[in-house]
């Protein structure tokens, strides 16, 4: 029994860790989709980011530079899709999924190219990663029953980035709904022509709100490669920015509601690793390729029978034309 | 009177010499492209009047507000507010310069309060919380002046149209406006409600608002407005003093000939029964009862035209009659042959039987955009015997066929190659016309034949439906339109939810007690009506 909550501690506890990059790419997707744009690239901006922390962590060996960068190259990539959905009306799928694949091509090339290791980036050391800090008290505590375990497991011992996902979560909720970038921003994406009439340009809001985004997939995709693992390795995303997308959408736009489906999927991949060798009676070890393909059928069968009525911000996907 | 055409721009500036006008354009020019929307137009309001815009689709109106608010930039001209120039490039700048404005289609957004959608782009600080006790206040204070009840926490996409645009008002006074432009702003009201908006708009004048209303509706600018002025073409053809004019005069100014408004028909010769409903009911997806039990017959050679306030369920009436929609139960019989839910109707069963179909929406279901005009002049009968040779269509016949129907129905430009596109909505509505009326159909199912439509057009819409009537053809008319209702029809069915809720023979009707009905709030009237 004991053994058993333990394991589910850790499992817990291992969840943060893997929804911390679908939470911060939910919560940029939720930005972009309030506004009224489609980003479909949350994936390539995450693998850019991962990138560019990567191969300047491993140059300078500051992880703070390194944010930067992964930040910097994510608003970049986040712009360059406003540039072409929203000033120039593009297809926002079309131009989304060029990021993605331009992304995945060119981390490689430039990895081969300056770093000659076949596309990864060197690894780099724990002084140039976010390394997992330690409550006061964490390991004092360790052994207490309950309390111990949650303190020193679950609150104690994540990367920063860990927590400042976790604390985006509130901020994305309190921007949204009660400052005036919030409102405008839902009424962009709403009613484009209400924002336009009321003497507010719609491009800016747009272009703001990709900003905050690329900002977000910036975290993400730097966490990605110098937090939880020490290098960049060619498409580490895996896919995880459309994960990301799929539970904002599984949590109607809403801030919470999107970090708590993160957490789910985030959970079920924990589960899925813990799993991994574990023999059920009767039919013997559950094979591995199963276990890691139940994240993403489970996400396709939630997708598809249980999320219920979601209604999309009204104007998402569509260029804002004036009238006539 | 002297003739309405010789109306010299000096006398257009003459207007209200005591106080500088709230309002004055000079010279104001536009062009989109080749097409000039607005030339050389002049235009001077009186402050605290309501001035009236008036003029057929394309006339230039919305174009003209349009720069006003600052939607679009003039080419060139001067625009004046309260006598000084004023620079307007966008819609901050009008909102600065005291002009607020009501669109046509409202700018709100559904899913926020009302609170909301009134402080949108006027918060008075980057949190929240502040602005939205500012914003409280402050309507409740125009509330209290202006008489504009509008709970402030509902959502703007749960209220009715005529409170919705209560709110557009009160965005325009929040942002302290004090001219207010409304365009087309009876479109979408019952009667009633649009009393209710002229009462509003009375008091609004009262508090020395200055209102400049656009409208194609010659009544509602004979019954609120203090001065109008005609646009044709993208020009100012005249200004008059309302109380100084009448229908006729500025129907004939705007179109540039003389209109017959009322319709002059003989009296139905009703024949056999050519369409029985009987217990007609759709429910759709939602489970919401669209058409609810509903029966009802047309005679060949009457029109039975249906009223109601657009989205009581006379769209999915004509869908189901003409075989677009499945029926949920009940059925009807046209020329004898019976349908129902386990009979389905289609539409090219439909034109066998000699039915033809105007639809409402000509764009999304009458014609298709990217088509040449001969190609939509044959939708629907396409397959015909004589579009077709063995394998390949007749491409003359076709469009010796519409060059034909064009010449009938005066369809300007008279170009069967031109794509649909780029007729004007009223040309395009005589094409699809032309098409289900030249094949003598027994029942004509027809669906807003005016909407967006002008003025000279719908008096040729007009007397075709009538015409074909007096033919032997049985009408179904379905329209929001209450003067299109009350001229054509012989017989008028009302609406409301789904339900028909009266029937009044055409000469008993009136305008008050259709609207009462359309609102549902009629006095039991005795079944002897129908």
């Amino acid at each position: 029994m004991a053994d058993l909550l333990f394991n589910l501690l850790l499992s817990v506890d291992a969840t943060f860790r893997v929804a911390t990059p679908l939470v911060l790419c939910a919560m940029a997707g939720l930005f972009a989709e309030r506004s009224g744009v489609v980003d479909i690239g949350l994936e390539g901006k995450m693998l850019a980011a991962a990138f560019a922390a990567a191969a300047v962590a491993a140059v300078t060996n500051s992880a703070w530079l390194a944010l930067g960068a992964g930040m910097a190259v994510s608003v970049a990539l986040a712009l360059l899709h406003g540039f072409a959905c929203i000033t120039h009306r593009g297809d926002q799928v079309v131009s989304g999924v060029a990021i993605n694949i331009l992304v995945s091509g060119l981390t490689v090339v430039l990895g081969i190219a300056w770093f000659a290791r076949g596309g990864q980036t060197p690894s780099v050391g724990n002084e140039a990663r976010f390394t997992p800090i330690n409550w006061p008290g964490a390991e004092a505590l360790a052994d207490v029953p309950v309390i111990g375990g949650l303190y020193s497991e679950l609150l104690s011992g994540h990367n920063l980035l860990v927590y400042v996902a976790f604390l985006i979560v509130p901020l994305t909720w309190w921007i949204v709904y009660r400052t005036r970038f919030g409102l405008r921003l839902r009424a962009v994406g709403e009613n484009p022509n209400a924002v336009d009439t009321a003497g507010i340009s719609v491009s800016g809001l747009r272009y703001a709100a990709m900003g905050c985004c690329g900002l977000l997939c910036g975290i993400a995709g730097t966490y990605l490669s110098i937090a939880q693992n020490a290098a960049f390795v060619r498409d580490m995303t895996a896919g995880q920015g459309y994960i990301a997308l799929a539970a904002m959408i599984f949590g109607k736009w809403r801030p919470v509601p999107a970090m708590l489906a993160c957490l789910m999927f985030g959970f079920l991949d924990a589960v899925a690793i813990r799993l991994q060798g574990v023999v059920v009676p009767v039919i013997g070890p559950i094979p591995v390729q199963l276990i890691q393909a139940l994240p993403y059928v489970l996400t396709v069968v939630l997708l598809a029978g249980f999320i219920g009525k979601a209604v999309a911000p009204k104007a998402s996907g569509i260029p804002y034309v004036k009238e006539r | 009177m002297s003739d309405p055409e010789i109306q010299n721009q000096d006398d257009v500036r003459s207007l209200g010499t005591d106080a500088p006008p709230a309002i004055e354009l000079r010279d104001i020019n536009k062009s989109f492209g080749p097409v000039r929307a607005n030339k050389n137009v002049c235009l001077s309001v009186k402050p605290g009047a309501i001035h009236g815009i008036i003029g057929e689709n394309g006339a230039g109106k919305s174009t003209l507000m349009s720069i006003l608010y600052g939607f679009y930039e003039a080419d060139s001209g001067e625009i004046l507010i309260g006598g000084k120039p004023a620079t307007i490039r966008s819609s901050r700048d009008a909102i600065s310069a005291g002009i607020g404005m009501v669109h046509q289609h409202f700018m709100l957004v559904d899913n926020m309060s009302v609170v909301e959608n009134i402080m949108l782009g006027a918060e008075s600080g980057a949190i929240l919380t502040s602005s939205v006790a500012a914003a409280r206040a402050e309507l409740e204070r125009l509330e209290r002046d202006y008489s504009l009840d509008v709970d402030p926490d509902a959502l703007a996409g749960d209220l009715p149209v005529g409170q919705q645009q209560r709110v557009e008002i009160l965005k325009a006074l929040y942002r302290g406006a004090e001219i207010l432009i409304l365009d087309e702003p009876t479109g979408v009201l019952t009667p009633q409600e649009t009393d209710q908006l002229f009462r509003i708009l009375d008091s609004l004048r009262k508090q020395g608002v200055t209102i400049v209303l656009i409208t194609h509706k010659l009544r509602e600018i004979m019954a609120v407005t203090d001065d109008v002025s005609v646009m044709r073409g993208g020009e100012m053809i005249a200004h008059r003093e309302t109380a100084q004019t009448n229908k006729e005069e500025l129907a004939e100014l705007m179109v540039g000939r003389k209109v017959l408004l009322s319709l002059d028909k003989a009296a139905p010769q009703a024949g056999e029964t050519v369409l029985a409903v009987e217990g007609l009911t759709f429910v759709d997806k939602a489970g919401v009862p669209r058409v609810d039990n509903i029966s009802f017959s047309v005679r060949a050679g009457e029109i039975v035209g249906i009223a109601g306030v657009s989205g009581n369920g006379q769209s999915e009436l004509l869908e189901l009659l003409s075989g677009v929609r499945p029926v949920t139960a009940g059925g009807f019989s046209l020329m004898g042959e019976r349908f129902s839910a386990s009979r389905r109707l289609d539409p090219a069963k439909m034109r066998d039987l000699k039915v033809a179909h105007v639809p409402e929406d000509r764009l999304r279901s009458g014609l298709v955009r990217t088509f040449a005009a001969e190609e939509s002049a044959v939708l629907g009968y396409h397959r015909d015997a004589a579009y077709n040779g063995a394998v390949f269509t007749k491409r003359d016949a076709i469009q010796q066929d519409c060059a034909t129907k064009m010449t009938d129905f005066d369809v300007r430009p008279p170009n069967p190659k031109l794509k649909t596109a780029n007729f004007s909505g009223g040309n395009q509505q005589k094409l699809v016309l032309a098409r289900e009326i030249s094949r003598d159909p027994r029942l004509l199912l027809v669906g807003q034949p005016t909407r967006g439509v002008d003025i000279g057009a719908i008096e040729f819409i007009h007397r075709n439906i009538v015409a074909m009537r007096d033919a032997g053809s049985a009408v179904l008319l379905v329209s929001v339109e209450l003067d299109e209702i009350m001229s054509l029809s012989d017989r008028i069915l009302v609406m409301f939810e789904g339900r028909i809720v009266g029937e009044v023979p055409a000469h008993e009707a009136d305008e008050r007690l259709l609207g009462l009905m359309m609102a549902n709030a009629a006095p039991e009237r005795s079944e002897a009506a129908g």
